[in-house]
């Protein structure tokens, strides 16, 4: 079945999510749709799935115009959709999920789930996966959650299936078995459209690419572009993935954690047996499937966990039992993993978001009162120093984009005195030009020789930056490896497997 | 160093509930063992007319019996704590340790008296007939998503609609037909407001429950009270008696001599329970109070599916307001749920949004309620007031702890918008 899109618009208010976007997807293909956050990818297919109503255009399947105005619809067309935060039900069993708006009942609405769980078995034998009908969903790994989903539109008999991010979850490990399961897909006649801006996966699994920057089709690539070429079309302009990195030249230990352990409320560990050190001038990088700890443990170093065994030093001072504010002023520059939640406050004005680890003491307040001239020129000079793009240092810090979110944030950070640089995913959803300067700050902190602990999901940055890699697997550190290993040994250990790649 | 702590904060919960009920029993033994200087024996009747006899009257020293019902709400303490430990449900032990703290009361306070504890558990049961109803009307409208605090609103005005029908047409099977309405129309306000203009749904419940207070009550001054006659002296409902089950010992007259009323409740409770958790209604119905993107991603519509259940809560509690007038008394009294429909929420939140443990937790606060009218009628050395106080201590104690394991639809009170996840 093939499926095109004619002159798709949708704009939010003004801005234009989508203009005159026109994409044909072949049957039998996959078809990759390569752009940056925000380019306008999940505008596009959340209209083709029903969740969105375009401004104009059309949507034909195998050239006849369809009207998609709910989910239903597209179901109905035999569009199934894999959402990047799965629409799953936590509490309900695999089988429960599966039905859902689609259930067989008998006599007073009763649910029967018999077929469903015989052909849950079927499509799932078809596609070697392993799955129990009857598992609650909430006890199951994030991998094969995806499966669950991916079932979800074979049974509802999807001909075509949109896959929005599908690897941002995955241990490059369960992407390659994903990567096969499309190919399988493929083989079996189904059309795929792969929404993604990971230009390896682009290239392994991919027929056709179509590449959107700001809401517009930019143009098509062949799958044999190299990586360079996509990532220009996605940008616009020439880029160069390459990071120059100055030689390693590391000095005293700044970071040191001993025996370190994180638990939750319940007392199970979340992060165990945690021991590196981090040196002046050095990177280490924390490399790991999302959820294995690094997100407890970076926030360990700052107090922030309720539950903290063992010990954490700066610079030979021991934090482990000090309050946050302590834990800052010890020297920690702090770069939280979601800056709109934890990084910043969204409705506090770029001035006030700029002083909010200084506020409470002298130059910026005094006896308890805020100096208003002294905010005001401090956030004039941080935003010019840090090439904030912004209209008024007086509108709220939400009326920025999420690269200038980050630059606020690094201002805050970087310009107190610190040691040791603590960065938490520092370029999710970034464009690639915010992830350059970025990158270039990070290596600039380094080289002026602070400690910098670097926790990234993403494989590339972690071995362009990093001095040393610790994999963390599980909750505790796998390993420690150098920047010169392979992918495919960092794969094996983000999955937990430890063999001769040390 | 940190200190540790095993717990989620809903296990804590559970285990500070444990704590509560333990303290309790402790603090239940003095007055009514210790520090109990007299003790005379206490009669409980369990013959009420013409059942078949198992046991017709148990005599008990009241010191005694305080002490047999404080061991066993030790004995509760106890094992639900153990269950705890193993990670097991606590809750039937909780229900069993407060009733038995509230037997070692009735003992205490009703010592040289003849209690005819039969007629205790019925009266019991009819004061636990509006939460009940108003409990699975929470449960319908919470497990879609909405929040219900209009709850008692939904009864006062069913209450109004079915006394003033019944008295109209002089027939109570008008009044029990127009009070689903009735509870009806009162979820239609709450329903457009809080799905279709999202309107913050705690605020939206409280406004609706002032907004029916009041109109009851002036049309009470203004119509029922100058027109009594043909406005507010409708008929009672008389009580139906179910042949051989209604002579069975003890439970018989309880159960099943009973209004309509009763026996419809009964059928709301299974009918709730059983399509909630086994049909395709209850499956879309925990998925939009659970997650309701993934509803919507399925072709479920949402804030349909929310809205009729809400308005079909609705109704269930309007034959709970029933119960008020053309159950109970007749007439209608301003104001006259009186907070039951607040209580209802208190049994719907104590019973973990499931019909059974909301029935559980209702049938306990009814009880509490029903000694409190017991006492009152043999007189006690107890002053009124505090006697009123014990259906809401024994609210407090059972909300404060064992709410547990099992949390609120995660989209509970959330107003659903495509695209804003």
């Amino acid at each position: 079945m093939s499926v095109e899109l004619r002159g798709i618009t949708k704009s939010f208010g003004s801005l234009v999510a989508n203009d005159a976007i026109d994409l044909k997807v072949e049957a039998g293909k996959i078809h990759a749709i390569l752009g940056e956050n925000g380019a306008g990818k999940s505008t596009l297919m959340n209209i083709l799935f029903g969740l969105l109503q375009p401004d104009s255009g059309e949507i034909l399947i195998d050239g006849e115009r369809i009207q998609v105005n709910e989910p239903s619809d597209a179901l109905s067309a035999g569009i199934g959709m894999v959402h990047q935060h799965f629409m799953l039900i936590p509490v309900f069993t695999v089988a429960e999920n599966i039905v859902l708006g689609h259930e067989k009942i008998r006599g007073v609405g009763t649910l029967d789930l018999r077929d469903a769980r015989t052909q849950i078995m079927e499509i799932a034998k078809r596609f070697n996966f392993e799955i129990d009908p009857d598992a609650l969903i909430e006890d199951l790994p994030v991998g094969v959650q995806q499966r669950v989903e991916i079932i979800k539109a074979l049974f509802f008999n999807a001909k075509i299936i949109i896959l929005d991010e599908p690897s941002a979850v995955l241990t490059p490990q369960e992407t390659d078995e994903l990567l096969n399961v499309m190919r399988e897909l493929k083989k079996q006649g189904k059309s795929i459209i792969f929404i993604t801006h990971k230009l390896r996966e682009v290239q392994e699994v991919a027929d056709e690419i179509t590449i959107i920057r700001r809401g517009k089709v930019v143009g098509k690539a062949e799958p044999t572009a190299t990586q360079e070429e996509l990532a220009s079309m996605m940008v616009g302009r020439p880029v160069d993935l390459e990071v120059a990195k100055k030689p390693f030249t590391p000095g005293a230990v700044i970071l040191k954690i001993s025996d370190l352990k994180v638990t939750d409320n319940r007392g199970r560990p979340l992060v165990s047996d945690i021991n590196f050190d981090v040196r002046a001038g050095e990177i280490l990088a924390v490399a790991g499937v999302q959820g294995n700890g690094q997100t407890e443990l970076a926030r360990a170093i700052l107090n922030l966990e309720p539950h903290i065994y063992g010990s954490i030093s700066i610079d030979g001072n021991e934090i482990v039992g000090k309050t946050v504010n302590e834990s800052l002023e010890s020297g920690i520059a702090f770069v939280p993993e979601s800056r709109e939640l934890d990084g910043l406050i969204s409705s506090f004005s770029i001035a006030e978001n700029l002083i909010l680890d200084t506020f409470h003491s002298a130059p910026i307040s005094k006896s308890g009162i805020l100096d208003l001239e002294r905010i005001r020129s401090n956030a004039e000079e941080y935003t010019k120093q840090f090439d904030v793009r912004l209209q008024s240092i007086s509108d709220p810090a939400s009326s920025l984009s999420g690269g200038n979110k980050q630059k606020v944030v690094l201002a805050r950070e970087l310009t107190r005195p610190v040691k040791l640089l603590v960065a938490s995913q520092p370029t999710r959803g970034l464009d690639v030009g915010s992830i350059e300067f970025v990158h270039e700050r990070i290596l600039a902190e380094r080289d002026a020789g602070r400690a910098v602990l670097l926790f990234s999901n993403e494989l590339d940055e972690v071995m362009a930056l990093a001095d040393r890699i610790a994999v963390m697997y599980h909750g505790s550190i796998i390993d420690i490896v150098a920047p010169s290993v392979t992918r495919n040994e960092l794969g094996l250990l983000m999955a937990g497997v430890k063999g001769k790649s040390a | 160093m940190a200190k540790i702590s095993n717990l989620t904060p809903a296990q804590r919960r559970t285990r500070r509930g444990i704590y509560t009920l333990g303290i309790f029993t402790l603090l239940a033994s003095f007055p009514f063992i210790f520090l109990a200087k007299d003790s005379a024996d206490v009669t409980y009747g369990f013959v009420l007319r013409d059942e078949w006899v198992l046991i017709n009257e148990w005599i008990i020293n009241s010191k005694t019996a305080a002490i047999i019902f404080i061991s066993l709400a030790a004995i509760s303490t106890i094992a639900s704590y153990l269950f705890f430990l193993k990670g097991k449900k606590v809750g039937t032990f909780s229900f069993i340790g407060a009733f038995s703290l509230l037997m070692a009361f009735l003992s205490w306070a009703a010592k040289g008296s003849f209690i005819p504890l039969t007629g205790v558990f019925q009266g019991a049961l009819l004061l636990a007939v509006p939460l009940i109803f108003g409990a699975m009307a929470g449960v319908i409208c919470e497990r879609s998503g909405v929040i219900n605090i209009a709850i008692e609103g939904q009864l006062l005005a069913a209450a109004f609609a079915a006394g003033v029908v019944a008295s109209l047409t002089q027939s109570t099977t008008w009044g029990l037909i127009v009070a689903p309405f009735a509870g009806a129309l009162i979820s239609l306000i709450l329903a457009t407001f809080a799905i279709k203009y999202q309107i913050d749904q705690v605020i939206l419940g409280f406004v609706i429950n002032v907004l029916v207070i009041g109109l009851t009550g002036f049309l009470y001054k203004k119509l029922l009270i100058p027109y009594q006659d043909t406005w507010n002296s409708g008929p009672i409902l008389s009580p139906i008696e179910i042949p051989l089950l209604s002579k069975l010992p003890i439970i018989g007259p309880v159960l099943f001599k009973q209004t309509i009323i009763v026996y419809l409740m009964y059928l709301a409770v299974g009918l709730t329970h059983y399509y909630l958790f086994k049909t395709r209604w209850g499956l879309r119905t925990r998925a939009v109070g659970e997650h309701p993107t993934a509803a919507d991603s399925v072709g479920i519509k949402v804030n349909a599916l929310r809205f009729r259940n809400v308005i079909l809560a609705g109704a269930v509690a309007g034959l709970g307001g029933a119960y008020f007038t053309v159950g109970a008394v007749g007439m209608f009294g301003k104001e006259m749920t009186a907070g039951k429909g607040f209580i209802a929420l208190a049994a719907l939140i104590f019973g973990r949004w499931s019909p059974k443990g909301a029935v559980a937790a209702a049938l306990l606060f009814g009880f509490a309620d029903n000694l409190q009218v017991v006492l009152s009628i043999i007189g006690t050395a107890i002053p009124s007031e505090f006697l009123l106080m014990v259906p809401y201590i024994a609210t407090i104690i059972a909300v404060s702890g064992f709410v547990g394991k099992v949390r609120a639809p995660a989209a509970d009170g959330i107003p659903y918008t495509r695209g804003s996840h």
